[in-house]
């Protein structure tokens, strides 16, 4: 176990907005935590509530999921689907113990470099003081 | 020489024994085509009549019910070493069922909610020089599968009939399904449903109603009415039996092969249909839903990719 | 096998991803190094020209992602090797695609009638291809054909611009719509189906022959309303054209000011006199068309920075402080004065000053330099100077004077006896002395000292912005904004006319603040990338599509209203069906799909789920 807990975030980037304001942050070698892995979707509205599933479920400590702006979708609506389903699956991991802070939807657009270092930061932080995020004990069987 | 068959329970409600004998006539055909030996719930077989009998001289044993307790994981153990072919009888088998909600808190949290300040189980009680032993409480309720090998799986809660029916010929017949196969078709419900034409092309829900607050029209699809109707995530077969009695699916036949986790895919349904969004909206809309996990995980909570709550 | 190279994207290091397909029979390639948006196509390309299907390749990016943006070179090359490791799982999955291929429609629809949408018109007409020139205003020539002189030659505007204005008119090629908007675009790269609403001017624009007998003719003898063309300046009647050399050469009527339209009872003078021709039609309605074209581009230009933001400077307080493109309408000989550069009550000043950076470099308005407002400041000084013989003192932080003879133009007008002060225009309150004078007072800087001048007239040089209606205009075309408003374009130094809308492009003030020639540049920039589309015939669009297992849909229509492209319809057989050339590829239905019964290439559910379960080995 590691001095400070690292956390491990899962993040699932829209090809269009939040993947390209990380190149965007890369370019301008702005710096931030390196916890963050992203996985990239064409659109947030692709992100399956699967998905957020399985990554809590083989260890991550974090899910984010980075969209277009309400309005500003580059194929018009699926950042509300992605709204809608993450809506509800909030509710769900509540009741499943895991916290708020935990699983996050931001609206990252393609200019918007700092905005993911200060999105990742702060979810960093959280996350440590969170603590990790223990894969349930699925059986009390040998 | 008779195949023989055995019928077991584990935590379960009875339900499934139930649809066994509520096969009618066809349970007559059923008796007649195999040789039961063992179903503690009709017959009065002995588990040291079970535990003498040679490996793999039952040719299937359907076993009900979820696992809960080191008892039921001893049972199902020893049916699955006395059988060639073991069958998830029912949801709860299958996926955890309705017992696998327990799976939200854990043994403590249980016992402290039902016996309050009175005595607690113990696992080991003496008296007068005997002891006295209970199975061990699980804190975690786990479906057939994480204890034994299971070969085919009848959903339902309970199977329905004709599920039964097709299930026990596929076994007896001359070419088996292919190993961990789900005996029930593998497309939703809606496929089957009698009121799938009344589905319009573009609904979008504003507000999710529960059965209870309206009476529902007996011919319209009741997503269309708001009643939260699982039935496009789960797997047909039963023929459509609660919407034919004008209640919404719950979705007790379990997921599609295709998906990973049932109340995952019907959450993400059912979310993607809300009309709903400014974020205001949502959160109202979603208002409507006010449990989720009982809501979308009803029947398969142990087997999801999360499996259980986490405790603190 | 794994192989390290310092620049696969050269040549040579794609010349080793294909020896090694060929040699080792390789059927899968992941290349881990910059953004998939910079160098996808190329590897993907190599690994197509050594025989083995192009989307058994992926990009992994270890550059943007990682390397460039963390200090923490153990955790960055942990996160590395989570990112590799998903990408080997995930690639397993992936299956030879063929990109969907489409052909391009050849006529271009050009928005925007300013010297950038001019230019493009004019250059893709010559091409012979048909463009569509759709102007919201009632005649082209944008901000240009305000101007008096450009700078730094000091050519008249109008006189190197209506020629083109004529040009675009008089061509075959050219369909001509001003007065008309873009309503809605459908469509995608190669087939955009694009609807315009062609504004009412109450006057048939093929009868009326630019006599402008009805303006002399209307019963307003004098001209009264507020004239936009000249800032407010001016004054024209209800029936006006905006300016004598527009194009078209037809009037319009503004029916918020024409007495017929607000109370029915006008004598109609105008009907009158032009009862020949009868080009006067109170009824006209706006007409809505539709076309059809393979290529956008957007040339929408600039608005003005609002100088009311800064009060501190006075403007609309003192009346003598008028912002520059005021003053432009002022020296311009057919201006409001005549070309006279005089003060509200008449008399020429005597001493000038001229505020720079009104607007912009500031943290309180806009963070941005607008690029020609220290060339203008220029250019005004010069032209103030000419016609009035004022003293004229310029406010500036730094001169920026960087283009093709800038520089010595600058030197010109200091050689002419134009002051400078360096020192950002801090403070203007009124002199006090009963004529109106305000005192200008700023901190030289080269002096090292504070100055407070007296002048009779205060120019500020505004800066530019974006079009206030420009977040509107770019969702209709769905691109993209960058932070201070202005459209987005691809890549800011080899993209600067793309946008991430394939087959929309965008010249000059709409992306950028920047100069006419700049202007001109990125025009025939985006008219090349147009040409270059259309001239290709068709265009392959990424293969990332969705369709329904015919076998597994239950019917249950769930995804039906979930596509924003109606790409999804329910068939005879009850089931869903997905039109390949209308899906884009978002894949909001497959995600929302309760069976798992639709799917989509490149992004399939099992490649997702390899990647989160090879990000997630070690945790």
């Amino acid at each position: 176990m590691p001095e400070t807990f690292e956390p491990k975030i899962v993040a699932f980037f829209c090809n269009w907005c939040t993947y390209l304001a990380a190149d965007l942050a890369g370019t301008s070698r702005i710096k931030y935590a390196p916890n963050v892995r992203a996985i990239r979707v064409m659109c947030s509205g692709r992100v399956d509530p699967q998905f957020v599933l399985e990554a809590f479920a083989k260890g991550a400590d974090g899910v984010l999921i980075g969209g277009c702006h309400p309005g500003d979708c580059h194929y018009q609506e699926g950042n509300y689907k992605a709204l809608r389903r993450y809506e509800l699956l909030r509710r769900l991991l509540n009741q499943m113990g895991i916290e708020n802070e935990r699983f996050r939807l931001e609206w990252i657009s393609a200019a918007e470099g700092e905005r993911v270092k200060t999105v990742v930061n702060d979810m960093v932080e959280k996350l440590r003081s969170l603590g990790p995020r223990v894969p349930p004990r699925r059986q009390e069987v040998a | 020489m008779k195949p023989k068959v055995a019928f077991y329970w584990c935590a379960s409600c009875g339900g499934c024994e139930e649809a066994v004998v509520d096969l009618d006539e066809t349970l007559l055909d059923v008796a007649s085509a195999v040789e039961i030996v063992f179903w503690p719930v009709a017959l009065d077989f002995k588990v040291k009549d079970l535990q003498a009998m040679p490996d793999g001289s039952i040719l299937a044993s359907f076993i009900n019910g979820a696992i809960r307790n080191s008892d039921q994981r001893e049972m199902a153990g020893l049916l699955r070493a006395k059988s060639q072919v073991v069958v998830a009888f029912g949801i709860c088998a299958q996926l955890g069922g309705i017992p696998g909600l327990a799976n939200l808190t854990d043994a403590a949290g249980i016992f402290a909610e039902v016996y309050r300040d009175g005595v607690t189980p113990q696992r080991l009680h003496r008296e007068n020089g005997h002891s006295l032993t209970l199975p061990e409480f699980f804190d975690t309720v786990v479906s057939l599968d994480a204890v034994v090998d299971v070969d085919y799986y009848v959903p339902g809660c309970p199977p329905t009939p004709n599920i039964i029916r097709d299930a026990v010929s596929a076994l007896l017949g001359a070419e088996l399904p292919p190993k961990k196969a789900v005996l029930a078709p593998d497309k939703a419900l809606c496929e089957q449903c009698p009121r799938k034409d009344t589905r319009p092309e573009r609904l979008l829900i504003k507000e999710f109603k529960r059965p209870h607050q309206i009476l529902a029209d007996q011919q319209t699809c009741l997503l269309a009415q708001g009643l939260v109707c699982l039935g496009s995530a789960t797997r047909a077969g039963c023929d459509a039996r609660c919407i034919r009695g004008n209640m919404p699916c719950t979705g007790c036949f379990g997921p599609a092969s295709r998906v990973r986790d049932f109340g995952a895919k019907a959450l993400s349904a059912i979310a993607s249909i809300a009309d709903c969004n400014e974020e205001a909206a949502v959160q109202e809309v979603m208002n409507g839903l006010p449990d989720p996990v009982g809501t979308f995980f009803r029947y398969s909570l142990p087997s999801s990719l999360l499996g259980r709550r986490r405790m603190g | 096998m794994a192989r390290e190279y310092k620049y696969l994207c050269s040549d040579p290091g794609q010349e080793l991803i294909r020896q090694d397909i060929r040699d080792r029979n390789l059927d899968r390639i992941i290349v881990a190094a910059c953004s998939p948006h910079l160098h996808e196509r190329t590897f993907r390309q190599a690994v197509a020209q050594a025989g083995l299907n192009p989307y058994y390749f992926h990009m992994v990016n270890v550059r943007e992602h990682d390397a460039w943006v963390h200090t923490d070179k153990t955790a960055a090359t942990e996160k590395a090797m989570d990112l590799v490791r998903a990408a080997v799982r995930r690639v397993k999955w992936h299956v030879a695609l063929e990109p969907r291929q489409v052909p391009i429609h050849p006529d271009v629809l050009v928005v925007g009638g300013g010297i950038a949408g001019i230019d493009a018109a004019l250059t893709l007409a010559n091409a012979g291809k048909h463009v569509y020139l759709v102007e919201r205003e009632p005649t082209l020539g944008g901000h240009m054909a305000q101007f008096d002189k450009t700078f730094p030659t000091l050519d008249c505007a109008a006189c190197i611009l209506t020629p083109k204005m004529t040009a675009v008119k008089s061509h075959r090629n050219i369909t001509l719509w001003t007065w008309s908007e873009v309503r809605q675009v459908e469509g995608y790269v190669g087939n955009f189906s694009v609807t315009v609403r062609r504004k009412p001017r109450y006057v048939l624009e093929d009868l009326c022959v630019g006599c402008l007998e009805c303006i002399q003719a209307c019963v307003y003898k004098q001209a009264k309303v507020p004239d936009a063309f000249n800032l407010g300046l001016g004054k024209r009647k209800p029936i006006y054209i905006p300016f004598p050399q527009a194009v078209p050469q037809v009037v319009v009527i503004d029916p918020e000011t024409c007495i017929e339209f607000k109370s029915g009872k006008c004598k109609k003078t105008c009907v009158e006199v032009c009862a020949e021709r009868n080009a006067i039609d109170f009824h006209q309605k706006e007409e809505i068309r539709n076309i059809q074209v393979g290529t956008i581009i957007l040339a929408t230009g600039f608005e003005v920075f609002d100088a009311t933001k800064v009060p501190y400077y006075g403007y609309g307080l003192y009346p003598n402080v008028y912002t520059a493109l005021e003053i432009e309408r002022l020296v311009n000989a057919s201006g409001p004065t005549g070309g006279e550069v005089v003060l509200r009550d008449g008399r020429k000043p005597a001493a000038v000053g001229i505020a720079h950076c009104v607007g912009s470099r500031d943290e309180h308005t806009n963070r941005y330099c607008s690029r020609v407002c220290c060339m203008y400041s220029l250019k005004l000084a010069h032209l103030i100077k000419e016609k009035t013989g004022a003293e004229i003192y310029n406010f500036y932080i730094d001169m920026r004077a960087a283009g093709k003879a800038f520089e010595e133009f600058y030197s010109r007008v200091a050689e002419e006896g134009v002051f400078f002060i360096r020192g950002k225009l801090a403070d203007v309150y009124p002199a006090g002395d009963g004529d109106g004078r305000l005192i200008l007072q700023a901190e030289d800087t080269l002096l090292g000292m504070v100055r407070k001048i007296p002048v009779d007239m205060l120019v500020l040089s505004t800066g530019l912005e974006p079009r206030s209606d420009a977040s509107e205009v770019r969702r209709l075309f769905n691109i993209g904004c960058s932070r201070e408003g202005f459209f987005l374009e691809r890549h800011p130094k080899l993209a600067p006319v793309n946008t991430f809308a394939d087959g929309i492009f965008m010249a000059g003030c709409c992306q950028s603040p920047k100069d006419i020639p700049d202007t001109v540049a990125q025009s025939g920039a985006a008219a090349a990338q147009a040409l270059a589309l259309i001239d290709a015939g068709v265009v392959e669009l990424e293969p990332n599509t969705a369709h329904v297992l015919e076998d597994a849909c239950s019917g249950c229509k769930t995804c039906l209203p979930l596509c924003p492209y109606q790409a999804i319809s329910f068939v005879e057989e009850k089931r869903a069906l997905i039109n390949e050339v209308l899906c884009k590829g978002c894949g909001t239905c497959v995600a929302a799909c309760p069976s798992g019964s639709i799917r989509q290439n490149l992004f399939e559910d099992e490649e997702i789920f390899e990647e989160i379960e090879g990000i997630l080995t070690y945790a």
